[in-house]
């Protein structure tokens, strides 16, 4: 926002008054809390911000308009004046039947989007009854092991009607395959399926972890959801391009707009090298961004992203339709911000992480509850979550204008020194091959880890206060309402399991498991033949089984 | 020359939540420990079998799935199987107050939940352990 020369010798000049007979004065009699502040992610914060301070920022290029590149102030013309985000709360546990009574509930409270956790042996490919399954059934989410399991989670829930969102990446397709299934089975089109498939792989190499297959027919089959989608679902978002799991796992702003971004230019580049059209498969990446506590650096942070990514899509990838330079997120508060001491501040925290989610312009909203530093949230603590987000969205008035903090000095600059950061690590990424060659080797991870240990060495001198741990502290009762999954849950699941194994058509199952291998071996899209393979009932866990035959499975190089 | 306490971090099950077990080992190495840490997807079995191997003091495991009910006391079992009954085995993870009783009495001597400082850590294991 360059302002003339006159105009800026008289600001400089008044800045110097100011500091001279008002600041400096105040300082001799009150020094500041400390000698230097800082963001979260060790940015240095100065005291005040004025137009000298954006003077590189010109509003035309770099800020612009709403709905229009590089989408600074946001990706739709009217933004929440339109309507608002949509509300998306991350559930799932224990079985399909309970799974789906706690969706239905939300729905019935005012919650717009569905999106389904599900349990890790589903994560990493195993049915519910493999021996590395143990414990883990239905505890971090819903266990899926076939179809049916698919369709009693959505039962009574019309596919047409609700936009599902599902966190699974390493069987995606496989997922995908089964909501289809389901889908035609409830008689909705697919064509007219609306939702989102996590499928980012590349981030659980770096941040978390439920990898199964190495990088190189992982990215095939990111592909093969990309290609299948654009000819048979062409509302569904192929990807969720993940920097939430990057900055759980200790990583800074400026490091969780980076590598994200370094995985979708690796994405891109895929489905280019495919023979893809950029401009068929673009508008359906989607993105999925952490809102952390340091409120003015989560909101710079997310415009800075879309800036950067309508930048490199334009620029770099010469994508022509304007919908493929957009960066549509989706958010989640921190759950590493929780604290398990005194959990009733979560809430307040996960109140301004939303507020910053919806400052910084998201498209959905996942609002963390009070319990889940200790367990998995109660139906009470979901509500109250999801009573956040509505509280934001329909009493505070923060969605009647676009983008209110455009045009805050501090939040200019702190967004174009996002970008400018995180376009030099891109550049790095860029020097070591690509996203998945920084991987292989490393780089992000000890990059990650190294953020973090910083950040908790900080919390231990006491340097980052948390209220409730490191300050603050009281002798408190353990909280006992916490929910409990039912020990009795893995028992049915296997029972379910044995079941179905009896019921199905054996030989069908095994020529389409034989089918889903052949093609594996070939450059066909695999969708179809897993489309087949779940309608006759193969589980999931054999389906992946085929596949980790075919692929091999990836082995993480330790590093400490 | 005081011997180096030896610390095995490990995770079993499922779990991908590797921020606290790696930022815990960090902290351990630098407090003068010597640190192995089996990444991730474990077997009780193959822990166990690691800890003997490597001939260490103490076993810390990291779950934060909600898994640790079963896999924690797997690998306590695990380790008797193979004579380690003095090396000593603590928890780390998202573990409700009521299951942290059950967990000692199967042998996880102590449990840092979320919030735990990495000085509290460390002088709990150096006020346990005597490196032989």
């Amino acid at each position: 926002m360059p302002c003339d020369r006159t105009g800026s010798r008289r600001l400089s000049s008044a800045r110097r008054q100011w500091e001279d007979e008002v600041l400096n004065k105040a300082l001799r009699r009150f020094s500041e809390s400390r000698e230097q502040f800082r963001t979260i992610s060790d940015l240095p914060v100065d005291r005040l911000y004025d137009p000298t301070h954006v003077e590189q920022v010109d509003y035309v290029d770099d800020i612009g308009f709403p709905g229009q590149y590089p989408f600074t102030r946001g990706v739709q013309p009217t933004m929440y004046r339109g309507r608002p985000w949509t509300m998306r709360q991350y559930a799932g546990f224990a079985s399909a039947e309970e799974s789906n009574q706690r969706y239905r509930y939300l729905l019935s409270q005012g919650q717009t989007g569905l999106s389904v956790a599900f349990d890790l042996p589903t994560q990493v490919g195993y049915d519910s009854d493999h021996p590395m399954a143990q414990g883990e059934v239905g505890r971090v989410g819903v266990a899926i092991d076939s179809v049916d399991d698919v369709s009693v989670l959505f039962n009574e829930i019309p596919l047409d009607k609700v936009t599902t969102s599902m966190t699974i990446n390493a069987p995606a397709a496989v997922l995908l395959a089964m909501y289809v299934a389901v889908a035609e089975k409830q008689g909705v089109d697919p064509a007219k399926l609306g939702g989102t498939i996590q499928n980012d792989i590349l981030k659980e190499y770096a941040a978390r972890g439920t990898y199964i297959f190495p990088p190189h027919p992982s990215m095939r089959l990111v592909t093969d959801v990309f290609a299948y989608c654009s000819e048979n679902l062409p509302l569904w978002n192929t990807i969720s391009i993940s920097g939430y799991h990057i900055r759980e796992a200790g990583s800074t702003a400026v490091q969780e707009v980076a590598f994200t971004l370094a995985n979708g230019i690796a994405y891109v580049q895929a489905a280019m090298e495919r023979g893809l059209d950029v401009d068929r498969f673009a508008p359906r990446l989607s993105f999925f961004f952490n809102s952390h506590i340091d409120f003015l650096e989560e909101v710079a942070k997310f415009r800075a992203a879309r800036r950067l990514w309508a930048r490199i899509m334009r620029e770099r990838f010469k994508a022509k339709n304007p919908r493929s330079w957009m960066l549509r997120f989706h958010t989640q508060t921190a759950g590493s911000s929780l604290t398990a001491q005194q959990a009733d501040n979560n809430v307040v925290r996960v109140a301004y992480q939303a507020l910053a989610a919806v400052l910084g312009g998201t498209q959905s909203l996942h609002t963390n509850s009070r319990d889940e530093a200790l367990a998995l949230p109660t139906e009470a603590s979901a509500r109250l979550a999801l009573r956040t987000q509505q509280v934001l969205a329909h009493e505070t008035g923060v969605t009647h204008t676009i983008d209110p903090l455009g045009g805050s000095y501090y939040i200019e600059r702190l967004t174009t020194d996002i970008e400018e950061a995180a376009l030099a690590y891109i550049e790095r990424i860029d020097g070591l091959g690509g996203a998945p060659q920084a991987i292989e080797k490393g780089f992000i991870q000890r990059e990650i880890q190294e953020s973090a240990y910083r950040y908790q060495q900080k919390v231990e001198r006491e340097e980052e206060k948390v209220v409730g741990v490191n300050c603050l502290v009281t002798e408190e009762e353990p909280p006992t309402d916490l929910l409990r999954v039912d020990p009795k849950m893995t028992a049915r699941q296997h029972a379910r399991l044995e079941q179905l194994r009896k019921a199905r058509d054996n030989d069908a199952v095994m020529r389409c498991l034989e089918s889903v291998s052949a093609a594996a071996q070939s450059e066909d899209n695999l969708i179809p033949y897993m489309v087949d393979a779940v309608t006759v009932g193969a589980t999931l866990g054999e389906i992946c089984g085929v596949l980790r035959e075919v692929f091999g499975e990836y082995q993480s190089q330790v590093t400490l | 020359m005081k011997n180096k306490i030896r610390v095995l971090i490990a995770k079993p099950g499922l779990d991908g939540h590797d921020r606290g077990a790696l930022v815990v080992a960090r902290a351990l190495r630098d407090a003068g420990m010597e640190v192995i840490y089996t990444g991730l997807r474990q077997s009780p079995e193959s822990i166990a079998e690691t800890a003997l191997q490597e001939d260490v003091h103490v076993v810390g495991l990291s779950s934060l799935s909600g898994a640790h009910g079963h896999l924690f006391p797997a690998v306590v079992q695990e380790m008797k199987k193979r004579g380690l009954e003095d090396v000593l085995v603590i928890g780390g993870g998202v573990v409700p107050q009521e299951d942290i009783d059950d967990l000692r009495a199967q042998g996880v001597r102590r449990i840092f939940t979320p919030g735990s400082s990495m000085r509290q850590i460390v002088e709990y294991i150096e006020s346990e352990v005597e490196p032989s």
